[in-house]
């Protein structure tokens, strides 16, 4: 390995624990290649992909009766024309920021510790962008005309409406998730190149050999490959910020009261780096047990997130305080209806309240180094959390159109049937692919591993 | 003859079954699932076995023609040929172009809607031989131009295709010709003996052309008894006029002329003769502006909440023993003579009345007294003796020779009728039209009576109640089918004229009293203009006929006023002292009438004037009342912030004179407390696929002794509950500024106290150049609150001006209900008496509309006249305008809520309007279509389009005329100058929305007495 980008810094000490000692380049790459390469899949992984697809099965019946009879399955109704499905789409892109904030934020910031995870967090990322991305589509009236919001040069010599969010949606969604992806893959082919030169069936070698396009792991590759790595870095690194800020524009741009906030668009990318981590977290607790990669997802790995768990929850906690602040000190008759309607007495009152104690009172706990490197507290924290970030989207989607300018108007809102199943069926859409990710790829990067051992090393030395 | 068992036999191939199919699914359920049903092997071969004529006939291409033929032949090519594909045939074009008939152009026909007797004349449009839509006619003086909820939904009701559309004997289908022989025998064996045995049972005769038919059998059958009965009649006036000025009188009033109203519980508004002229009138003294500040003031005593008494300036609740208590101290404050006192008032009021009575003292000659329909005689006549001691008699109130054929006391008449079936004297019972055995009252046990008559014929519209129980049925023809004439209120005839060939061969009820009378095989036509010929000018009869046709109204026909004097010996005696208990209250329901537009989709979702329910009644209740009963607490009627009271939706059992019926509660505030208000018309189990099983029957409980109600109700809850579907959770502004209302000395003060409730933002607020909307046209409309009383007829009009479907039940439960003009209604102030305020609110048309700019695929775009406009085929239905309207004006398609299957449907739409699918927004468009049309007649005489020539249709429906729409680039349009009044407002406009729609504050005019209730 002739260059690296992690210089070691004179004076710098690297945190202990980010690969626990006693390993060599050769145990990495083995024991990270044979959770790919081994012949005989484990117990837990049928047991999973099977409930898994059990749940993915669910999708397909709940969007199949969906697009048969269309959107009025749903609880969506005049005034809230918005249900479920948006706040899926909000809660399932929010979770796709994680992936990229670790892969390409943190790796500018030279964040040692990311290094483990960051393969899973993509991975995640992508996953969870594409149960989003189905939600838009899903939840119009006529899906089959949905790619009218492509700008595609056609017949009718109509664009879309650029001005409309809806359409800014689409754009930086469809472009988070090329870059996503492309860096993901450009991520991968070294480790391709390691489990096609590793596989010993021929099916498997010229599986991953095609993947791997041609890597031999020259120091002209390795060049080339560190240079479009970095680069991807620098262009996802601002798109983490773009998407959900996006996103938020759905409804601050609208004159909705509980919608029209300046603080959105900082409060909504919070709040996804938020989720994101929990789910991370809620992912990587178990896999790290069940594919015993405590040695390389150490406790220092679930330190951090808690970490930055807690510091992005306070953040969203202050946008919920300015929210509520805004809504008394705007003295706008409008905002304050809604912010009563919404906190103190209506039928989603009580939404709120768990909201509050989810996202904010619980994850409070998280002050305590103890908690944060108790694996199974962590998880279950983590659950509350992406509990409680699906609330807030529920609570702003919901409760401010339930309750606007026109008391004639007002109505409430409930998932049906459908609307329940087509969510956990995205669950199990997520999880399908993530257990066959786990299977098929090398969960952690087995190069930057190395690498990570090499600097670990010297750095001991 | 088929004995009752065989009758009721059930029916082979899986009817039954079918029947629960479709009963299980009645009503909220019809809308969307009959094309499941459709596909089902039992329903096709109901289709088949039911309707064969029909079904047979549109599969097989013989067949179809010539069901084409019947509708006229351009129908081929307008409506049909466009919607499905059809086998391949050749067309043979019109070898003579029918004089005036240009394919896209419509033609308007003058005729008129009978309904209890009297008539509405209307325009019916007629596109290509099919009417879609009618308007009010000018000339007709019910009308002026304007018409109602039911006329406006009576066009749906010609295709309903739940009409009985066969002649069946005992279940089976027969000929017309099987079933006249059998008839044409039956009448022959007894016209020896006069006619003795046979029956004739019709609703109320208006037509004179009926009414001499019907003394020509008198004369050719003496012993033949003919019998009238309307659930909703006029017996209680009929016996006041006849107590007080000896005879039976139609009282017509001028409302125009009177400066104090004082209503004895009477919808004047909404119900009795002339709804339409009434409400006109009674706003033509209610309009002010700057220069004009005069107002009428009106004063409502009423049991259950109405439009009427939230439009009035005053409004006492009170149970219907304290009506007649407060007409008898209204009698004695303005000195009237011959009747006996009745109890004393409460002491709010005696003091509510005794500031009435001084004001109408005060206008004495301008004042005017009404009582209501259903009220009883006593308060009829006393009524007639405060009129007659306020010198109105002549000035606002005048007296007429009934406008019925055969005015009669239709309980009695009905009582008679069933005494004689009992006694087993009526061999030959002929009912023309009516449903007797759903609405008589429950004492006369109709339906056992009828058991006794060896021969049974109902013609009648559907297959109801009564046609099961009868062993020959025929369908009847809709008005809009046939020729006939009919009195208005004030005796002016208008004949009707049909718009179409009978959809299903249904016979008129002079065809079928023609059996009885010298003229067999008489067609409508000939028995119209025959009577015509004899009683109209006796030179130059062609123009005269074609005159009163163009007109819609036969010239000079209007029956006098005629001086009536009071008996000597007039006694209005007290009421007997009622019972125990809670009284009850029976009324015409707002929308389905008496039940007869139990079918009418539109009817049963229009939303009720005051509780806003559709698809049922309940019975009314006050808070006070509802916290008196067992079980239930007024507590928690704002829990969750939605304003409902723990009864309302509460299953319960009602008891009255020894009957039981099971009914739901709602609670409306500012009904009189101790009564309750059951609303006619509902729990039918033979209406038609719409109306069957929705709501709760009244007139199991409903008597004749009295049939507007009495005391004796007992209420216990049942346990259960009933889900109502309420367009309008919520009843109060919040203290928003939507609606803006002010005295008439307050609007004195400050004119421009609207501006004053609200904020205007700068128009200079934004950065953008403006778009410049002085060139061409700019359309905009306004809306005076202070002339609406929430009758729904723009919201009906709307509905079929532009194909809005009905969605059902189980949809408004779900809050998607379809109407693009929807009136809000608002309570304010204390919840026992309760103002009640309503505002139309339709698409804005904003200028800075917050639905544009969010739409991803410009499906809502502005035009540069300042449309709103929203193309249907670009919209995938994101539901982001709908979102971001804060009037919450637009509506989605969230199912395929059309009816693009049912054929008779097809017809009813209005080609003019795109028929949406399921997945795309809609709203108002200003009946942009109109617009359009306008704009090519203009452009055709190289003029700019006319003030007035656009009627939008909510406005041109509009009683009161509180809808003006135009041009407000015109200063001289109606519009603008109304925009330029001081009443005149925006709502919301702080959002800066800049909406074309602006309202007119309303003005009301309390009694400074009264003030503090005000």
């Amino acid at each position: 390995m002739a260059t690296h980008s992690h210089k070691i810094v004179p004076g710098y000490t690297p945190p202990p624990d980010v690969l626990k000692p006693g390993h060599s380049l050769s145990s990495i790459t083995d024991r990270i290649s044979a959770m790919v390469l081994r012949t005989a899949t484990p117990q837990w992984w049928l047991v999973g992909v099977s409930l898994a697809s059990l749940v993915l099965l669910l999708f397909l019946m709940s969007a199949s009766y969906l697009l048969w009879f269309g959107v009025g399955v749903w609880g969506v109704n005049n005034p809230v024309g918005w249900g479920f499905a948006i706040v899926n789409l909000v809660w399932w892109i929010g979770i796709g920021h994680a992936g990229t904030l670790i892969s390409a934020i943190l790796l500018l910031f030279r964040q040692k510790w990311r290094t483990s995870i960051n393969r899973f967090a993509e991975a995640m990322t992508l996953f969870a962008v594409a149960c989003a991305g189905l939600f838009p589509i899903l939840h119009t009236g006529r899906p089959w005309l949905a790619y009218w919001l492509l700008p595609i040069p056609n017949t009718m010599w109509t664009w879309p409406q650029f001005r409309s969010p809806l359409v800014w949606d689409v754009f930086a969604i469809s472009t988070y998730a090329t870059v996503s992806l492309l860096f993901w893959y450009v991520g991968l082919i070294p480790d391709l190149g390691t489990l096609r030169d590793r596989a010993k069936r021929t099916f498997f070698k010229v599986a991953y050999g095609f993947l791997a396009l041609g890597w031999r792991g020259s120091s002209r590759h390795w060049h080339n490959y560190e240079k479009a790595y970095l680069i991807l870095a620098g262009l996802a690194t601002p798109l983490v910020l773009s998407v959900h800020t996006v996103v938020s524009f759905d409804f601050a741009v609208s004159l909705i009261p509980g919608w029209h906030t300046t603080i959105f668009p900082p409060y909504f990318v919070a709040g996804a780096i938020y989720s994101g981590f929990a789910m991370v977290i809620t992912l990587v607790v178990p896999t790290r047990k069940l594919c015993r990669m405590q040695d390389f997802i150490t406790l220092r790995h679930l330190d951090s997130m808690g970490k930055v768990m807690l510091a992005t929850g306070l953040i969203v906690a202050y946008g919920y305080a300015t929210e509520a602040f805004m809504a008394w000190y705007s003295a706008a008759e409008y905002e304050m209806d809604m912010m009563y309607f919404r906190a103190v007495d209506g039928p989603y009152s009580h939404v709120y309240m768990m909201l509050i104690i989810f996202n904010v009172l619980i994850p409070q706990l998280l002050w305590f180094p103890k908690l944060r490197t108790n694996p199974a507290m962590l998880w279950v924290l983590s659950i509350v959390v992406n509990i409680g970030m699906w609330l807030e989207r529920y609570v702003i989607v919901v409760t401010s159109l339930a309750r606007d300018f026109m008391p004639s108007a007002w109505d409430s809102y409930g998932g049906t049937f459908w609307d329940y199943t087509l969510y956990i069926g995205t669950i199990g859409l997520f999880l399908t692919m993530v257990f066959l990710f786990i299977r098929v790829l090398p969960f952690i990067s087995i190069s930057e591993m190395r690498m990570l051992w090499r600097e670990e090393s010297e750095a001991s030395k | 003859m088929k004995t009752e068992s065989e009758l009721r036999k059930p029916r082979q191939i899986g009817f039954d079954s079918l029947r629960e199919k479709v009963a299980a699914t009645q009503g909220r359920d019809f809308w969307r699932s009959l094309g499941q049903l459709a596909e089902t092997e039992e329903f096709q071969q109901y289709l088949r076995r039911e309707f064969p004529e029909n079904a047979s006939q549109w599969q097989d291409p013989t067949g179809r023609r010539r069901f084409l033929q019947l509708m006229g032949a351009s129908m081929a090519l307008a409506g049909l040929s466009g919607c499905t594909r059809q086998p391949e045939e050749k067309i043979i074009p019109y070898v003579n172009q029918p004089e005036e008939l240009v394919p896209g152009n419509p033609l308007y026909f003058a005729t008129a809607m009978p309904l209890g007797g009297r008539g509405l004349g209307v325009l019916a449009e007629s596109h290509m031989g099919r009417p879609t839509k009618l308007e009010g006619n000018e000339l007709h003086p019910a009308s002026l131009g304007s018409t109602d909820t039911f006329a406006q939904a009576s066009v749906l009701q010609l295709y309903d295709p739940d009409r009985s559309q066969v002649v069946r004997n005992a279940g089976q289908i027969r000929s017309w010709e099987a079933f006249s022989a059998a008839f044409r025998q039956a009448v022959g064996q007894r016209s020896q003996s006069g006619g003795k045995g046979i029956c004739v049972l019709c609703e109320t005769v208006g037509s004179p052309s009926l009414g001499a038919q019907i003394e020509r059998i008198r004369g050719l059958l003496p012993q033949c008894t003919f019998h009238q009965y309307d659930p909703v009649n006029r017996d209680s006036a009929f016996e006041a006029s006849q107590m007080v000025f000896g005879r039976p009188l139609d009282v017509r009033y001028r409302f125009e002329q009177a400066d104090v109203v004082f209503s004895l519980d009477a919808d004047f508004l909404s119900l009795g003769s002339a709804p339409v002229r009434y409400a006109r009138d009674l706003c033509s003294k209610r309009l002010v502006d700057e220069h004009h500040q005069e107002m009428n003031r009106i004063y409502v005593a009423e049991s259950c909440y109405t439009s009427t008494g939230g439009f009035a300036d005053h409004r006492l609740a009170a149970a219907p023993s304290r009506i007649d208590a407060i007409a008898r101290a209204v009698a004695q404050g303005v000195g009237a003579q011959g009747f006996e006192a009745g109890p004393q008032l409460r002491p709010d009021e005696a003091a509510w009345v005794a500031a009435a009575v001084r004001d109408l003292q005060a206008n004495k000659g301008r004042s005017l007294v009404i009582a209501g329909d259903h009220q009883p005689a006593a308060v009829h006549a006393l009524a007639h003796l405060i009129n007659a001691a306020l010198e109105n008699v002549g000035r606002t109130v005048e007296y007429a020779e009934p406008a019925d054929a055969m005015p009669m006391n239709q309980s009695q008449s009905l009582k008679e009728l069933v005494q004689a079936m009992n006694a087993g004297e009526v061999e030959v019972l002929l009912i023309l039209e009516g449903n007797p055995v759903y609405n008589a009252p429950a004492d006369l046990e109709f339906a056992k009576a009828m058991d006794k008559v060896p021969l049974r014929v109902h013609l009648s519209l559907y297959e109801d109640e009564t046609s099961r129980l009868c062993h020959w049925h025929v369908p009847a023809v809709h008005y809009l089918e046939t020729w006939s004439d009919i009195r208005a209120y004030d005796g002016t005839v208008a004949i009707q004229q049909p718009l179409i060939e009978p959809l299903y061969s249904g016979r008129s009820p002079a065809e079928m009293l023609a059996f009885l009378s010298d003229d067999v095989g008489i067609t409508p036509y000939e028995a119209v203009r025959e009577y015509w010929e004899d009683n109209g000018p006796p030179v130059g009869f062609e123009d005269f006929w074609r005159r009163c046709l163009h007109d819609g109204v036969v010239a000079g026909t209007a029956l006098p006023a005629v001086a009536a004097a009071l008996s000597a010996d007039v006694q209005v005696a007290a009421p007997t002292a009622g019972g125990q208990g809670i009284e009850i209250v029976f009324q015409p329901d707002s929308t389905i009438y008496d039940g007869r537009f139990a079918n009418i989709g539109w009817l049963q979702e229009a939303p009720k004037h005051l509780t806003k329910l559709t698809w049922d009644n309940a019975l009314l209740i006050s808070p006070k009342t509802a916290e008196g009963l067992a079980g239930t607490a007024r507590a928690g009627y704002k829990q969750n912030s939605i304003f409902q009271w723990e009864a309302s939706g509460r299953m319960a059992e009602l008891s009255y004179q020894g009957r039981t019926i099971q009914a739901a509660l709602w609670v409306l505030p500012g009904h009189a407390e101790g009564c309750a208000t059951l609303h006619l018309g509902y729990g039918r189990d033979r209406a038609g696929r719409v109306g069957d099983g929705a709501g709760f029957n009244a007139y199991a409980l409903r008597t004749s002794q009295a049939p507007g109600g009495g005391s004796g109700l007992e209420i216990r809850l049942s346990g259960g509950s009933y889900k109502l579907a309420c367009v309008q959770d919520h009843h109060s502004l919040e203290g928003r500024s939507h609606y803006r209302a002010a005295s008439l000395d307050k609007f004195k003060q400050d004119p421009e106290f609207a501006h004053h409730m609200g904020h205007d933002p700068d128009p200079e607020l934004t950065l953008y150049p403006e778009h410049d909307y002085s060139k061409g046209y700019a359309w905009g409309m306004t809306i005076n609150l202070g002339a609406c009383f929430g009758c729904n007829a723009c919201v009906i009009a709307c509905q079929a001006e532009n194909n809005i479907p009905v969605v059902g039940k189980d949809q408004v439960l779900a809050g998607r209900e379809m109407h693009w003009l929807r009136v809000d209604r608002y309570f304010q102030g204390d919840l026992d008496a309760p103002k009640a305020h309503h505002q139309p609110v339709n698409c804005m048309q904003c200028e800075n509309a917050p639905c544009e700019p969010v739409c991803p695929v410009a499906a809502t775009v502005h035009s540069d006249e300042g449309l709103n406009d929203m193309v249907y085929n670009r919209c995938v239905g994101t539901r982001y305008c709908a979102n971001n309207c804060p009037y919450k004006v637009r509506r989605f398609n969230f199912f395929l809520y059309a009816d693009l299957e049912t054929p008779s449907k097809r017809l009813a739409a209005n080609p003019d309007v795109t028929v949406r699918t399921r997945g795309v927004m809609e709203k108002c468009s200003y009946c942009v279509q109109r617009i359009s049309f306008a704009r090519i007649q203009a452009k055709r005489e190289d003029r700019r389009i006319r003030d007035g020539d656009i009627r939008a249709a909510c406005q041109q429906v509009c009683p009161t005329q509180a809808i003006a729409f135009g041009d407000i680039n015109d200063p001289e349009s109606r519009v603008a100058k109304r925009k330029k009044e001081p009443l005149n407002y925006a709502m919301l406009a702080e959002l800066n929305t800049r909406p074309r729609t602006t309202y007119l504050a309303k003005v009301f005019n309390p009694n400074p007495e009264l003030a503090e209730e005000a």
